[in-house]
């Protein structure tokens, strides 16, 4: 009953008018850059982080929102009509909708991931407004061990458990670490790994390393690589509108998307990539038309789109709750809150409930703009596919360098965000994972300040890591969820040498 | 037992096992100008140590994948396009640098990057960038009122 009298007052936040314009700029803006190809909702929010700094917290944080959700339906249009999805939660999506609007269906298809999205992130946004506040009462009563457990947790989780090769998701994550030391210790004073740098004793800035990675990381990969692929935006024909026949197959999916999404994107284990495929996976043992699946079926598009919207929201939760930030999006909106001195936690809720409700109460308004603005409006967006490839990399690096420039006007800002790009550059030429990263600048800092809290309120006793039963049951989890993945690897290998 | 495929030794794995095992020494090297400051718990070092062992072991990691072949397949790349990218980039921190300004810096990365993807009309591009600067700057710098740097054009325009 609380969360209902709280999402109510945040209501009154969100529609003042001031707010409203913020929010819509804000879905204007994310689905424009969301539809760029190449552009996830991670580095839209960390391009368009600069534009807000300057404006009051309450309104960007509103605007952020507004970015975050208009990204993830800019990026299913681009996955859905050139294939080239811009994160790996619309890999799923691209499957089937990409096929559908091959076959002259991309007006169903583009329709039901944008209505499918609506209900996933309404339902998800609702499950976030009661879901948080208690997250938050359980979160009142962690002590420093608990949290520095818990991100241990989140470390793990985002690096070795769900990737590829724990190997090198876990070196990632590393290199995030060892960039998380730079600067002034906040305990002794001490400048760590900055060589006589004065620009370093701040530390190194989470969008200029983002933007790198990602902006100019992306640009680089592609342009080496030209030769290899082509770019074809596929025209969207026929009607727009789903048939009642398509309406009766995407109903299902999209709750059991939501249902995937909402749950796994809740728990700090990183990414929609989980929940999409497995939703992928689900409505084609499901289908009553399993015939139709690899040649566009409108289910394969409902099920992953509405997985991933609702893990978005779903990221929410830890991100607000206890500002553990499980994917690169919500690591940039740990940025932009950040950016204003304020952290998301239980003391957030406690301090600035109006700042916290009114950003909950105005994901639901910014998703209805959204189901507008995509829908009738769909032509529009699409137009910006037109851009030719070469103008629209070299706005983006433009746009990325400004960015930099303009949060910390100096050479050595500038000089990090090509390093980092080579960085990103060579992470996707050799299959690292780049969420770690950023992941690790982020949280490791905060790891270490909530570590050495613990051990000096223990008086440098370890063992207060395991007496507290919070503490002792995360770092098991953690553990597990560590050696877990090298298990099974072994399982497999020694499975396919018996064959 | 199958016969396996003799596995090629990655030699660019290696070359990052290396760089991480670099980055771990620096982390270490760097550990000896701190002194040990706290009375309880632990210092500025714990961490570091932490992240430096963490490193040089997952480079040894990365270096096993590397000699087993186990890092993915890669495709032909073209070098061009990076040379011109980062040629860009180094032009516009110069610029900056040397006070030519964000105006003229950004059109020569906008004509860079866009030669890079293959595009081959430079001069056009310059101007396009050029007008593309003078809109951001007009914008975010009047308008937002973020501080971008200043040359001679920006001082002409924000008088």
């Amino acid at each position: 009953m609380d969360s209902l009298f709280a999402l109510a007052h945040g209501l009154t936040v969100a529609i003042q008018p001031m707010n409203l314009l913020f929010a819509l700029i804000g879905v204007l803006l994310g689905t424009a850059v969301g539809v760029l190809p190449g552009i996830g909702p991670a580095l839209t929010v960390a391009l368009l982080l600069p534009i807000t700094f300057k404006l009051d917290p309450g309104g960007s944080i509103i605007m952020f929102a507004g970015i975050y959700y208009g990204g993830m339906y800019g990026g299913s249009t681009t996955a859905i009509l050139i294939n080239t999805p811009g994160e790996s939660a619309s890999m799923a999506t691209a499957l089937e909708g990409n096929k559908m609007a091959k076959a002259g269906r991309g007006g169903p298809a583009l329709a039901t991931s944008a209505i499918g999205s609506f209900v996933a992130g309404t339902i998800a946004t609702l499950g976030l407004a009661f879901l948080a506040p208690t997250l938050v009462e359980l979160a009142v009563r962690f002590g420093p061990e608990d949290y520095f457990a818990l991100m241990c947790v989140a470390f793990v989780t985002v690096s070795a458990t769900f990737g590829d090769s724990p190997i090198r998701g876990l070196t990632s994550l590393f290199v995030g670490l060892a960039l998380g030391l730079v600067g002034i210790d906040k305990l002794t004073g001490q400048a760590r790994l900055t060589f006589g740098v004065p620009e370093l004793l701040d530390g190194v800035e989470v969008t200029t390393l983002a933007v790198g990675l990602f902006a100019v990381g992306e640009a680089l990969y592609v342009a080496s690589r030209r030769h290899i692929q082509e770019e074809v935006v596929e025209p969207v024909r026929g009607s727009l509108w789903m048939t009642k026949e398509d309406w009766k197959r995407s109903w299902w999916p999209w709750i059991r998307g939501t249902l995937f999404g909402f749950p796994i994107g809740a728990l700090p284990a990183g990414g929609a990539e989980i929940p999409t495929f497995l939703s992928y996976s689900t409505e084609k043992r499901l289908t009553k038309y399993p015939e139709e699946f690899g040649k566009g079926a409108i289910e394969g598009v409902a099920g992953p789109e509405a997985a991933n919207n609702a893990s978005a929201a779903g990221t929410l939760v830890p991100l607000l709750a206890l500002g553990l930030p499980t994917s690169a999006t919500a690591a940039m909106m740990l940025a932009g809150f950040q950016q204003y001195g304020l952290n998301p936690g239980p003391l957030l809720f406690a301090e600035r409930p109006e700042l916290v409700w009114g950003l909950i109460a105005s994901l639901f308004i910014a998703n209805a703009m959204l189901l507008v603005l995509n829908l009738p409006l769909v032509g529009l967006w699409v137009k910006l596919l037109a851009i030719p490839q070469p103008w629209l990399y070299a706005g983006i690096l433009v746009f990325a360098t400004m960015g930099t420039i303009a949060a910390k006007p100096s050479v050595v800002e500038l000089t990090m965000l090509g390093a980092f790009g080579v960085l990103g550059f060579l992470m996707r030429r050799f299959d690292y994972p780049i969420a770690p990263v950023v992941v690790g600048l982020i949280l490791g800092p905060i790891a270490e300040a909530q570590l050495r809290r613990a051990l000096s309120i223990s008086l440098g006793d370890p063992m207060i890591l395991v007496q507290s039963p919070i503490s002792a049951t995360l770092l098991a989890i953690a553990l597990i969820a560590l050696v877990l993945p090298f298990i099974l690897k072994g399982l497999n290998r020694f499975k396919m040498n018996e064959d | 037992m199958t016969t396996r495929t003799p596995r090629r030794v990655d030699k660019a794995g290696l070359l990052i096992a290396l760089l991480l095992l670099l980055l771990a020494g620096t982390i270490w090297w760097d550990l000896s100008t701190l002194e040990l400051s706290s009375v309880y718990g632990l210092g500025p070092k714990a961490m570091p140590i932490v992240v430096a062992i963490g490193l040089a072991v997952l480079g040894v990691g990365n270096a096993v994948s590397a000699l087993r072949g186990g890092l993915p397949e890669r495709e032909s790349l073209l070098w061009m396009p990076i040379v011109l990218i980062i040629g860009g980039l180094a032009a516009l921190i110069a610029f900056i640098e040397f006070g030519v300004g964000f105006i003229p810096a950004t059109a020569v990365l906008f004509a860079c990057t866009s030669a890079a993807f293959g595009r081959r009309a430079f001069l056009t591009d310059l101007a396009i960038g050029f007008t593309a600067g003078v809109v951001i700057y007009l914008l975010f710098a009047k308008l937002l009122t973020l501080s971008l740097p200043m040359g001679p054009i920006e001082r002409l325009i924000g008088a």
